[in-house]
């Protein structure tokens, strides 16, 4: 076990049947990191990610979230999960999904986290509004919301821009940042090669369940590293 | 920051659920149509000379709550698989038998409301005497609901992301159903025939003791139907 790792995966393995979906992951992440995770279709970068927030169990080795081996419920109450489907309740207004999530993870005041995770995402305006009833952004902007509302020490994001407009991808840009600068730990899931690498302290290329590259993302050279990226999943 | 206990947890789930019914009705009013159409059909397909309506009626009574049940069963845990509900609530830090008892209770009092509406059509479809033993009979129907909920909730969870879940779920859950349903028609016939409660006696022992075993193992068995 790594010291001070918020997120932790150890020889990391999850297979489908036959198919190694995730093969071999060993990363740590520390407070205040973010690891940007790219990859095409079906490299095992959704199933990291589930295998992380507790939705599936690792095959083989270990995932942890501040020390605790997943699923424990002290390792998944530190987690918020962004993900391309909202994971709302349609027929709820956007205030009543976010107050859900905030009692559930027994907050004191969970109205007041709700209009302050609301307003971080220029939604507050929409709050008792139906899901419904808004467009596919607006939903995806009360999803991050949702994800956030109990200040997580570790946010894993498949795919969070989807949907969003300039002023939401924005304002999610901007979140992500605040939320890595207060000492989260985040993983990216993105196809933005840009957008991943502006947030990441790490970045890591992912085929066929490993990594094949895995590296700080200081310094590193964008159109190169796009380059290379095109390169290896052509 | 800390998380809610199993019951307080539950109870969020539930009025969560109990909320998105009341402001779409859909399931509600599928069941309560279903009912009284099952009724009225079972009434004009009656013969009053071959069969007594004491005979006949607790039959009609369990079949309909026993069906129109599994309606709001199914649709609990459609408004999970919605969008990917269901794994927001999985990654909360609530205990899964929560995410259980929570489905359950909100099934309890969708069963329990159709039951409120579909007893008295029956009643009066049947012209049932009812006056002494309607407590009675209210309890038998909160017994046998908390059983029917249980299983229901339990197979819903289990076949709610395959593809056949609508069919699934009624071939799984009514073999299950049995236990409780017998001793509750039979109770209910011993009640409406104006028998004392003494008759039901051995009826209510068998409904409350498959009650607990349901309760028990449909709470315990809830959390290895999310297992991938």
């Amino acid at each position: 076990m790594t010291a001070n790792a918020l997120v932790e995966a150890a020889g990391l393995v999850r297979t489908f049947g036959t198919r190694r979906a995730v093969d071999g992951l060993d990363f740590a992440l520390a407070p205040g990191e973010c690891l940007a995770l790219f990859g095409p279709n079906g490299a095992g970068k959704t199933t990291t990610l589930r295998v992380l927030a507790g939705l599936l169990k690792p095959t083989a080795g270990t995932a942890r979230i501040g020390g605790h081996a997943l699923p424990a419920v002290e390792a998944r109450g530190r987690v918020g999960l962004i993900s391309h489907r909202s994971m709302l309740y349609d027929a709820l207004t956007a205030r009543e999904n976010v107050v859900f999530a905030a009692r559930l993870h027994g907050l004191t005041d969970p109205d007041a986290a709700a209009e302050r995770a609301l307003e971080a995402l220029r939604v507050a305006d929409r709050a008792d509004v139906a899901v419904r009833a808004l467009s596919r952004g607006l939903q995806q902007r009360v999803a991050v919301a949702r994800a956030i509302v109990h200040a997580p020490d570790v946010l894993l994001a498949d795919e969070p821009y989807t949907g969003l407009d300039e002023q939401g991808s924005a304002a999610l840009t901007a979140l992500l940042q605040e939320r890595r600068a207060a000492g989260a730990a985040l993983v990216v899931v993105t196809h933005h090669l840009h957008e991943g690498l502006a947030l990441a302290s790490h970045a890591a290329i992912m085929l066929s369940g490993r990594f094949v590259r895995f590296e700080r993302a200081a310094g590193l050279d964008v159109p190169a590293y796009a380059a290379t990226y095109r390169g290896l999943v052509a | 920051m800390t998380p809610p206990g199993t019951l307080a947890a539950a109870w969020l789930i539930a009025r969560k659920d109990l909320a998105i019914e009341f402001r779409t009705r859909s399931a509600f009013l599928s069941a309560l149509v279903f009912s009284l159409l099952a009724i009225v059909i079972f009434r004009f397909s009656w013969d009053p000379t071959a069969v007594a309506a004491l005979d006949l009626a607790p039959g009609v009574l369990w079949v309909t709550f026993t069906f129109s049940g599994l309606l709001g069963m199914h649709r609990s845990f459609g408004v999970e698989a919605h969008d990917g509900a269901m794994d927001a609530l999985l990654v909360a830090p609530v205990p899964r038998e929560a995410i259980f008892i929570g489905k359950a209770l909100a099934n309890l009092l969708f069963v329990l409301g159709v039951q409120a509406v579909a007893l008295p059509a029956v009643v009066l479809f049947y012209n049932l005497p009812v006056g002494n033993g309607v407590f009675a009979l209210i309890g038998v129907m909160l017994m046998a609901a908390i059983g029917l909920a249980c299983i229901g909730t339990l197979f819903a969870g289990m076949v709610a992301n395959t593809r056949m879940a609508e069919l699934l779920l009624p071939v799984l859950a009514l073999p299950f159903f049995v236990p409780i349903v017998l001793p509750a028609a039979q109770a209910t016939a011993q009640i409406l025939a104006d028998r004392p409660l003494s008759a039901s006696l051995a009826w209510l022992r068998i409904l409350l003791a498959f009650d607990l075993v349901f309760v028990y193992a449909c709470t315990l068995a809830f959390p290895f139907t999310l297992e991938d």
